[in-house]
């Protein structure tokens, strides 16, 4: 331990002040949704379920389909399109890796705003030809997650000779094909898992995007929903922050705990 | 060396009488650029089947590079490379046929031991339990049969290194490729390794190309070595020749552990501190550098011919010592002697030199005399 750490009751201190700064709305939250008069009941959440309300939650439901489909093609635009190309660049073109990296980085400093007033007219177009169905916004999804996607599977290149696996497999009479799928996939998997579910926490809480381009997702059916039920919009925001909160649980362990780590 | 097909029927020695007979490999002209930068200058090498040969270089004299061009992992920008007799210029790594230790730690990582020895019988379609079987009876060939269920990291870097070879070998490639296998090893492991593989190299026959910076290494292994300098092959030959006759003065300065002294020709023979000794290489008259080994300098009495000087510094090696002495005219030289001859820092003796042939080098003003070389 270096001598910057901070003592242990400093650390319980501002883990207290900092956690209970982040419970304090969730917390306000899942009390306004069980208050019932005086006392407090679950009656609200039973009704979830409840056949009379299908009608008002209906833009929920479609905007939670609609989003697990798009999370499912942004993750395939992460898997098939971005690691094959940042593998090939760090075995092939390493000297681009620079302007690369400069590349994926981009869409983190452009305002979501600013990148709607871009993608309207492109979307104009891809409304002609594929359809205006929710899946296409994995288009513009696709290049939002870059960033974040980028940092987790370098991070996993970064821990493995490539070059060499790839060297050794095809001396051994293995394709390049064979060699991304069976050797190299494998040995980043942790990089690959937690880029995959980083994209979904990001399709799952985007809403600039979405609401411009007039598209029905998870997060705009909440903001029609909370119109009419303001409890029914708070259970699903608070079911919602959960599975996101689980997914940062998966990605950490997924850091940990593989066969292959620590090679010396 | 014993046949391999007069052993007992054990596993192991089924999988060395499978094992194909080698193949011949050919570098003809091989000319490779990176750029405006020539990093091999017209390579030709001839490697007999079943033939140990080793690429032997300072770093960065190209050896590696002629190896990855062998392996298909780099491509000749002039000339071919056969195979067999077959010109495979143009055919991809993969489809080579050949069995590759590196020199980095190559294992995948996901699989454990076995399954990475397995990998390229996988490769060639050859049947989940038939792989295993034979996987395992490569794992035995070079002792780690106890070791089948391990990861990479569960083993130590010369079992590491094991596993890769029984990974090269078990598919009976061509040719076996070694590109400084041993280097990132302790060099207990690093002797011990390197015998292993001259072993099952010599019982399987087969043709084998091992790339190294130590001249040690390359000594005690190879059938023939071709020492390597700045894109060129200097010299091929066995290691006898290249210790005896070296063909040129880069030879002479790589192979063995010589100090330079600067020295006359006359009519032939090189005169040094009263001596007259015959050149390896023929030399013209003239100013000469020779290069004079441990072995060619031994401790005299006071009343023979030779050379006074101090010693510097006197190390023992077990059955032998080796002492750096500085001669009277100012030279460090290294001698080797029995380690009776007790001498200390400081003490003043006198060396001559044995009559064998020396080599020489056409003299150079300022010295790289350096004496770890």
């Amino acid at each position: 331990m270096n001598g910057l750490a901070p003592r242990p009751l400093t650390r319980w201190i501002i883990g207290g002040v900092v956690g209970l700064l982040f419970a304090l709305p969730l917390v306000s939250t899942l009390l306004f949704t069980l208050q019932d008069g005086d006392g407090y009941t679950f009656a609200r959440w039973a009704g979830l379920f409840d056949p009379a309300k299908a009608a008002v939650l209906k833009p929920i439901w479609t905007g939670l389909g609609n989003s697990l489909l798009l999370a499912l093609v942004t993750v395939l635009i992460v898997l098939l399109i971005l690691a094959p190309t940042m593998i090939l660049v760090s075995l092939r073109f390493p000297a681009l890796r620079r302007s690369f990296e400069f590349l994926v980085l981009l869409p983190i400093t452009i305002p979501a705003i600013v990148l709607v007033v871009g993608l309207a007219p492109i979307y104009q177009q891809i409304g002609r030809t594929l359809g205006t169905g929710a899946w296409t916004l994995a288009f513009a999804y696709g290049i939002t997650v870059l960033p974040f996607a980028y940092r987790s599977i370098q991070a996993s290149i970064d821990a493995v000779d490539l070059r060499t696996l790839s060297e050794a497999a095809r001396s051994l009479g293995a394709g390049w094909f064979t060699v991304v799928t069976r050797v190299l996939a494998p040995n980043l998997r942790p990089g690959l898992l937690a880029a995959s579910l980083i994209s979904v926490a990001v399709v799952l809480g985007e809403f600039t995007i979405a609401s411009l381009l007039n598209r029905q997702v998870l997060q705009t059916g909440l903001v029609v929903v909370n119109k009419i039920d303001a409890y029914a919009s708070a259970m699903f925001t608070l079911m919602a922050l959960a599975f996101a909160f689980a997914l940062l649980l998966v990605i950490g362990r997924a850091g940990r705990s593989q066969p292959g780590k620590n090679r010396s | 060396m014993t046949s391999p097909r007069a052993l007992p029927r054990t596993s192991e020695n089924l999988l060395l009488a499978a094992a194909g007979e080698g193949s011949r490999a050919e570098f003809r002209g091989v000319v490779k650029d990176y750029g405006a930068h020539r990093v091999l200058h017209g390579v030709d090498l001839d490697v007999a089947p079943g033939e140990f040969v080793s690429l032997l270089g300072p770093s960065g004299c190209g050896k590696t590079t002629a190896l990855r061009v062998l392996a298909g992992l780099e491509q000749a920008t002039e000339g071919t490379v056969h195979l067999g007799g077959r010109d495979v210029s143009r055919v991809p790594t993969n489809k080579r046929d050949i069995g590759m230790v590196f020199q980095s730690y190559s294992l995948f990582p996901h699989l454990r031991a076995l399954e990475n020895t397995a990998f390229g019988l996988r490769r060639r379609g050859v049947g989940h339990a038939e792989a295993r079987r034979r996987a395992g009876d490569a794992l035995d060939l070079v002792g780690l049969g106890h070791v089948a269920d391990r990861y990479a990291h569960q083993l130590s870097g010369g079992q590491q290194q094991r596993v890769a070879l029984a990974r090269a070998l078990v598919t009976e490639p061509r040719i076996l490729l070694l590109d400084e296998p041993l280097s990132a090893l302790d060099a207990k492991v690093r002797a011990q390794l390197r015998d292993e593989i001259r072993r099952i190299q010599l019982r399987l026959g087969i043709t084998t190309v091992f790339v190294t910076h130590d001249q040690e290494e390359a000594l005690a292994v190879s059938d023939r070595i071709a020492v390597m300098d700045a894109g060129r092959i200097e010299q091929i030959g066995t290691p006898e020749d290249l210790y005896l006759r070296p063909a040129t003065p880069q030879v002479a300065a790589f192979i063995g552990l010589s100090s330079l002294v600067p020295a006359e020709v006359v009519g032939g023979m090189a005169r040094l501190w009263g001596h007259a000794l015959p050149v390896q290489v023929p030399a013209s008259d003239g100013p000469v550098d020779v290069f004079l080994r441990p072995e060619n300098l031994r401790l005299v009495g006071d009343d023979q011919p030779g050379i006074g000087a101090v010693v510097h510094e006197s190390t023992f090696l077990g059955s032998f010592r080796r002492t750096v002495l500085r001669t009277d005219d100012g030279y460090l030289v290294r001698v080797q002697h029995a380690a009776s001859e007790h001498v200390d820092f400081g003490d003043t003796v006198r060396i001559a030199v044995t009559p064998a042939p020396v080599a020489v080098r056409p003299h150079r003003s300022e010295y790289d005399d350096d004496l770890d070389g």
